[in-house]
């Protein structure tokens, strides 16, 4: 009789653990794996093929849905794209507030990442944590464009509007009323920038709660020690970027080597690890968070002394105010000529990339003259960390898979695309 | 040949001298074009030379020139005529299968690598053109950068591009069983088929695409005073 050695095991695609839509083919020895093939593409909307049938503002609500846990990051690399190849910048102020959002950013991420993370290796109670503190980042994100997720916020030449005074309260209600209707709206009582220091102060104790539970919890350093170790020149010769290069003891980090926004006028950190296994990277994305708090602490002061225009004067690429758009004729010719046509960007190709909480978020850009994008390439930080699933979990216990899948951050919206 | 104008553009001409086609700069970004011969040298010393060491491929992806610059409204005389006239029955996401544009364009398929050098921190833009007869055949790079192995089985899959060399050239993004290259210019953006669920088969079946092309707003060119701005550089 023959012996039969390895195994096939079908893991995904509708797993709670497979973060989305992951379906991985495993080729299993016992309880070991010998072999993992992840079959992506099962979220695959062909957005770069849609936005070359769109004008170029038309697709900045598409980058929201790519890595749908931190979207304005997203638009920042493709506004970016744009406002290299038409030659703009957009004003001091709108950097700081895309600095200040790009960290909101960051900390929604990393919180939506310790969660699941955490719930797919036994960790049920920081889930909802997490998601208490998500709540209020949200609600950021929502006073700011009216949309808790997709905020389509950032503008070629700037941002879609300055930052609102008031912040929204919560309402009377039957359950929510009295001391504790209060309690809910003590951070809210001022603008959005009170609301945000509010948030900052309160912030790095929450993080330590987090490090209560995890940091010296045995069985999380039992799960997580010594797994998926990534070398650092593997790191480098499977594209790694982000948390994940940095995790294996790479200082890299574009907010540092290549600035853009206003990174090279704040002050921060760039946590690295040591080993490269997924204790090391949930503790460089720990510090991560802390450092984005102190990033978004600093925008807040800056923003508070220096009011100014957050959107570039060139009413070819940005619309006019709306009263100018009433008085003036000149201004309702840009006004419709933006809206119906959108505006024209010269021949030429442009690479721009921001560092995304999950690494490096690039967008290729090739223009050609035309209203429309001729090719729009995504580069997603999480299509480079999956192609080194194999190499990752190769020779791990599948109880292991999950805390590699949970270690890489991946997101199928910006993976299939 | 353009004049290198950035300090990697000169030190890529002096070093590899007639194995690279072309050096050009814009926006700051160096980019070069080499030939399907010494694609792998090059490539190879790029990532080995101390001078250039650029230890990273941070991006690969194909590029369909079909219908570049394309306009498809007749912006000078047709104002008068109204809009739907106006527009032609062609350009990205406005045909079907059978109306798909059939004109031959030269170097119409060309791959596109973004290399990063963490040492000097900069990057690099790299161009092979695929052969315009016959298969669009071009080496893999996946024994100098590992992590191209996704990136051309993407390319592969949605532009039709046949990596020499690769280990495992599947598709990767697209259906099971999918037919065609989605991201080429002349794939109708609807698609060809959709999937729906048969009563009666008591299973999801595929059908021909029931959907008409809709795009609203026209691919326009336009060369007026509002985008030639004096003295700013274009990229």
């Amino acid at each position: 009789m023959a012996e039969i050695k390895t195994y096939t095991m079908n893991f995904g695609p509708q797993h709670p653990a497979a973060h989305g839509v992951l379906r991985l083919i495993l080729e299993m020895d016992g309880e070991v794996v010998q072999h993992a093939d992840p079959h992506i593409g099962l979220l695959h909307r062909a957005t770069e093929k849609l936005a070359e049938t769109k004008p170029y503002n038309q697709s900045i609500g598409y980058m929201d849905r790519l890595d749908y846990v931190s979207m304005m990051c997203n638009e920042h690399g493709y506004v970016r794209a744009i406002e290299k190849l038409l030659g703009i910048e957009a004003p001091i102020r709108a950097q700081y507030i895309r600095t200040m959002f790009d960290e909101i950013t960051r900390i929604l991420n990393h919180l939506m990442w310790i969660g699941t993370h955490g719930l797919d290796l036994g960790a049920m109670t920081l889930f909802l944590y997490a998601f208490r503190e998500r709540e209020h980042l949200m609600d950021c994100y929502e006073a700011v464009s009216g949309a808790r997720m997709h905020a389509t916020y950032y503008r070629p030449g700037g941002v879609y509007r300055d930052l609102p005074d008031e912040m929204p309260k919560f309402k009377e209600s039957k359950w929510t009323k009295g001391k504790r209707l209060k309690e809910k709206n003590a951070w809210r009582e001022g603008s959005l920038l009170d609301f945000i220091e509010h948030f900052t102060e309160d912030f790095p104790q929450r993080v330590a709660e987090y490090h209560t539970l995890l940091t010296d919890n045995r069985i999380w350093k039992q799960r997580t020690v010594g797994i998926g170790v990534v070398s650092p020149e593997r790191a480098l010769q499977n594209g790694f970027t982000g948390p994940m290069l940095r995790g294996s003891g790479i200082a890299w980090d574009l907010r540092k080597k290549q600035p853009y926004a206003a990174y090279d006028k704040v002050d921060f950190d760039v946590p690295v690890g040591v080993t490269g296994d997924c204790y090391d990277r949930y503790l460089v994305r720990m510090e991560e968070m802390i450092q984005s708090n102190r990033i978004i602490k600093q925008c807040v002061d800056w923003l508070r002394k220096n009011p100014g225009p957050v959107m570039v004067e060139n009413h070819k690429v940005a619309p006019p105010p709306r009263l100018e758009m009433k008085k003036d004729m000149e201004g309702l010719i840009h006004h419709f000529k933006l809206f119906t046509e959108g505006y024209v960007i010269p021949e030429g190709e442009a690479y721009a990339a921001v560092e995304a909480p999950k690494g490096e978020f690039g967008v290729y850009l090739v223009a050609d003259g035309t209203n429309k994008p001729h090719r729009l390439k995504v580069r997603a930080p999480g299509f480079a960390h999956l192609s080194a699933m194999n190499e990752m979990v190769k020779g791990h216990m599948l109880s292991d898979v999950v805390a590699v899948i949970g270690t890489m951050d991946i997101v199928f919206g910006e993976i299939d695309r | 040949m353009n004049k290198p104008q950035t300090t990697l553009a000169r030190q890529l001409q002096d070093h590899f001298g007639d194995a690279i086609q072309s050096v050009s700069t814009a926006c700051h970004e160096t980019t070069c074009v080499i030939g399907r011969d010494h694609w792998l040298d090059v490539c190879r010393e790029l990532r080995d030379h101390p001078d250039f060491h650029f230890e990273q491929l941070i991006d690969l992806c194909g590029v369909d020139k079909l219908g570049f610059g394309l306009s498809e409204w007749k912006t000078e005389e047709a104002t008068f005529t109204g809009f739907s006239r106006a527009v032609e029955k062609l350009g990205p996401g406005r045909f079907t299968w059978e109306e798909r544009p059939r004109e031959k364009v030269k170097n119409r398929f060309v791959v596109v690598v973004h290399l990063l050098s963490l040492k000097h921190n900069r990057r690099l833009r790299l161009k092979c053109f695929a052969p315009d007869e016959g298969l669009l055949i071009v080496p893999s790079l996946v024994e100098i950068w590992n992590g191209a192995n996704w990136f051309e089985r993407e390319a592969f899959d949605l532009f039709g591009i046949i990596f020499k060399g690769h280990p495992d050239l599947r598709r990767i993004l697209t259906d099971y069983g999918f037919v065609g290259h989605p991201f080429r210019k002349d794939f109708p953006l609807i698609g060809n088929v959709e999937v729906i669920y048969d009563e009666k088969a008591g299973r999801v079946v595929y059908q021909p695409v029931s959907i008409k092309p809709r795009v609203n707003v026209p691919k326009t060119k336009r060369r007026d005073s509002r985008y030639l701005v004096k003295g700013q550089e274009t990229c």
